[in-house]
């Protein structure tokens, strides 16, 4: 746990900054000051307000009412003040190399040979945050994998970029990345921070706002809630902050393994899943989980045959890449799987559409005033629950989940299981890749992946962190 | 009110239409506006129908474009003639036999695109050399004359509009029907936005792709059987302008080049467009040259007209 050594002037002030769009108050009156040496834990729901404030330190918005101000360098804006940003959707160009992408943030890197000094930078970056990253700054971003991307994303938002980084925002940095490696971006965060640079730290995940932040900031319908140093809050007291009853911990019975039938699925790779079972998928990320997901799915549906229903639907967790269609309301979104089901003679049935848009968007609580809203409206976690209303309406038996919680807030996600639960109890067989280990504890039976194969098979009382580690990691001791 | 009329991308080329009508009239003071607009309706008519089909696979995504339809009306014009044989009473032969080349057609097309994995580009450009050489064996530089019921049929007007409009226009609407309430239609829209995401959500993303390719393909051969009867027979190079006409009336109409967004009626007012620019710069007694130079400028002054508008809405 770290002491917050509060020194100096703040290195950035917001005083009663607000900022509304159009009748919304995304950020209500908050005041907040970073100093020098701070990690800031943000949490807080979906819409919570987060990202506005996110945006007016970077500068990416200008307060509608208040100040924001960047007293310790006196600076007139975020960027000479040395504030940098590390988003959680991806903005690398997939098209240019990882050293071109630190010229695109560091524009003093001109004339000849501009090339060779920013290799050197961003693999000295990489070095400092991530020993053994084995990433090549040659290479084109399109060729990494996604949690290599956001490694590259991190990289960048430290490196010194002609100045220096003071203040680093990093938004859900952690969502693809595995353990391990989360794990040395938390502590570069703690070097960074000992050496006098402040973190402003997005996360979904408790535990590691717990391990990292020196203070924890507490935001709830765009007004900060509570702001305490980290040893003054308990996990419940910082759920109950956040405003969520938290439901009781999802009992797993252990002991009492429902008895499944057969196997009603046997995928290549060795997956296997009877009727009304949770099947997780556990590992390293980008040991080939997602891949073997993908072509089981690849496996049972057809590019050519669309009938009634088919036997599996998809959720997407790299939404911009295999989720979200982008000119679509989210109505057409919700129901564009089940458009077989509700048409008579090939004609949608427009009135059933509205309707079963409009029971997900109630089920599931999608937070829009209307669904005929375009997708791209809705904020990253609200976007997700309309790709699960697009599964789970369907009459699909298999549902294959690919990662589907990053970026969803608490609330929703604890909403999600329950409902995966209760579809699971009335017949459906759910295969669920994820990269957070409780969500894989919940499962009934879970394959561990390493090298794109599977290295274990736990069931009932086996399926613990301890286990799913171990069978992770297990021959990576050994080759060493 | 203006404003939700404004955003909608098909008004431009409706808008530009109406100003080259008017560019005409006001050289004539007024005289002979009812025959332009009846011959606006016939030419455009045409170029509606191979727009129509071209919007669709346009609107498969990027890289998706048909570069045969030329070659398609010719061949479908040349059989059917070939197989009427000017003989009365024989005109559903020849739209049967046309329909018939055009599923052909577009299958070879969407072959060539899904077993041997080519660029659109490529395959319908290089397939549209085999049409128009099977074309030319079959029609051995004869030119047959339509039958005189159908001919009739394709000059003539009913209820004071061009038969061959009315035909376009029924086309156009079953084409509107499908996108905006077909679960066809949402699987094509879906398919041109995000191809792997449409996949993942179970739409049969390849059944969208081939039934795309041979509607287009049957669009071009209904188009070439009634050219080929309007104009009082097939020739080789019939179908020539409307390569670049099928792709100007779909940019020109609003229909996003990014895919995924379809625009019927903005097809419509581009087709009639580019028959009256024609017809305007031709009344001015401008050269040859001039025109055609003129031409491209304005359909780029249109497209960039309409797509700033769209960014900002």
């Amino acid at each position: 746990m770290n002491s917050a050594k509060v020194t100096g002037t703040p290195l950035v002030a917001l005083t009663n900054a607000e900022k509304h769009f159009g009748a919304v108050r995304a950020l209500d009156g908050v005041s907040l000051s970073i100093f020098p040496g701070e990690c800031i834990g943000l949490v807080g729901h979906n819409g919570a307000g987060k990202s506005t404030l996110v945006n007016l330190v970077n500068g990416g918005l200008m307060p509608s009412a208040g100040t924001v101000s960047f007293p310790a360098t006196g600076a007139p804006r975020a960027l000479e003040a040395g504030v940098r940003s590390v988003f959680q959707e991806l903005s690398l160009c997939p098209n240019l190399t990882v050293a071109e992408n630190l010229r695109i943030s560091h524009a003093d890197l001109t004339g000849f040979g501009w090339r060779t000094r920013a290799r050197a930078e961003i693999r000295k970056s990489l070095d400092t945050v991530f020993p053994d990253h084995g990433i090549d700054p040659n290479i084109t971003v399109d060729r990494l994998t996604i949690a290599e991307r956001q490694m590259v994303e991190i990289a960048i938002g430290f490196a010194p970029r002609g100045t220096q980084a003071r203040l680093v925002i990093l938004d859900e940095p952690t969502s693809s990345l595995d353990a391990a490696i989360a794990e040395q971006l938390l502590a570069h965060i703690r070097r960074f921070c000992a050496q006098g640079g402040a973190v402003l730290f997005i996360s979904h995940m408790m535990g590691e706002i717990f391990d990292v932040a020196s203070t924890i900031v507490v935001m709830k319908d765009g007004k900060i809630v509570a702001s305490r140093p980290t040893p003054d809050f308990t996990r419940a007291s910082l759920v109950e902050a956040m405003g969520h009853v938290a439901g009781p911990e999802t009992e797993k019975a252990a002991t009492s393994r429902p008895a499944f039938g057969a196997d009603i699925l046997n995928s290549k790779t060795g997956l296997t899943a009877s009727k009304g079972e949770v099947v997780g998928l556990a590992g390293l990320a980008g040991h080939g989980q997602a891949e073997a997901l993908a072509q089981l799915y690849f496996e049972h549906t057809s590019s050519w045959r669309a009938g009634k229903g088919s036997d599996m639907v998809f959720v997407a967790g790299d939404r911009g890449r295999d989720g979200i269609l982008p000119l679509w309301s989210i109505l057409r979104n919700t129901t564009v799987s089940i458009l077989p089901q509700i048409a008579r003679r090939g004609i949608v049935d427009r009135a059933a559409e509205t309707r079963i848009a409009a029971e997900w968007k109630a089920r599931i609580g999608i937070r829009t005033a209307d669904v005929t809203n375009n997708i791209l409206s809705l904020s990253g976690g609200n976007q997700q629950k309309v790709l699960f209303a697009r599964a789970l309406a369907s009459k699909a038996p298999v549902v294959v989940m690919d990662d589907p919680m990053r970026g969803v807030d608490v609330g929703t996600k604890q909403d999600v299981y329950a409902m995966i639960r209760s579809e699971a109890a009335k017949g459906r067989t759910f295969l669920w890749y994820s990269t957070e280990t409780d969500e894989v504890c919940q499962c009934d039976r879970v394959f561990v992946f390493r090298d794109e194969a599977i290295s274990a098979e736990l069931t009932g009382a086996d399926i613990t962190e301890d286990r799913i580690l171990e069978a992770s990691f297990e021959m990576q001791g050994v080759d060493a | 009110m203006l404003s939700t009329v404004i955003s909608r991308p098909w008004i431009w080329s409706w808008v530009a239409a109406a100003a080259a009508f008017v560019m005409v009239m006001a050289l004539t003071q007024g005289r002979g506006a009812s025959e332009l607009a009846y011959a606006a309706l016939s030419f455009g008519a045409f170029a509606a129908i191979v727009g129509l089909g071209q919007m669709l696979v346009i609107t498969l995504g990027p890289g998706n474009v048909d570069l045969s339809i030329p070659a398609v009306m010719t061949l479908a014009g040349t059989l059917s003639l070939k197989a009427m044989g000017s003989d009365p009473n024989t005109a559903a032969l020849g739209l049967l036999i046309a329909i018939a080349a055009g599923v052909g057609a577009g299958l070879a097309n969407f072959a060539l695109i899904y077993l041997l994995r080519l660029p659109p580009i490529i395959a319908t450009l290089s397939a549209s050399l085999v049409f128009q050489s099977i074309a030319i064996w079959s029609n051995r530089g004869l030119r047959i004359k339509p039958p005189a019921g159908l001919a009739d049929f394709a000059t003539g007007r009913t209820v004071g509009i061009p038969n061959v409009a009315l035909v376009g226009i029924v086309l156009s609407i079953i084409v509107w029907l499908v996108l905006e309430r077909a679960t066809f239609g949402r699987w094509l829209l879906a398919s041109g936005q995000n191809l792997r995401a449409a996949r993942l959500a179970g739409i049969p993303v390849e059944l969208v792709r081939a039934t795309t390719y041979v509607t287009v393909a049957v669009l071009a051969s209904i188009a070439g059987y009634l050219l080929a009867s309007f104009s009082g027979g097939a020739a080789l190079n019939m179908g020539q302008e409307y390569l670049l006409t099928s792709i100007a009336v779909v940019v020109i109409g609003g229909t996003s080049i990014a895919g995924g967004f379809s625009n019927v009626p903005g097809v419509w007012g581009a087709s009639l467009f580019m028959f009256l620019v024609v017809s305007m710069l031709n009344s001015y007694g401008l050269g040859a040259g001039v025109r055609m130079m003129l031409t491209g400028l304005i359909i780029i002054g249109i497209v960039v007209a309409a797509s700033t508008r769209r960014i900002r809405t």
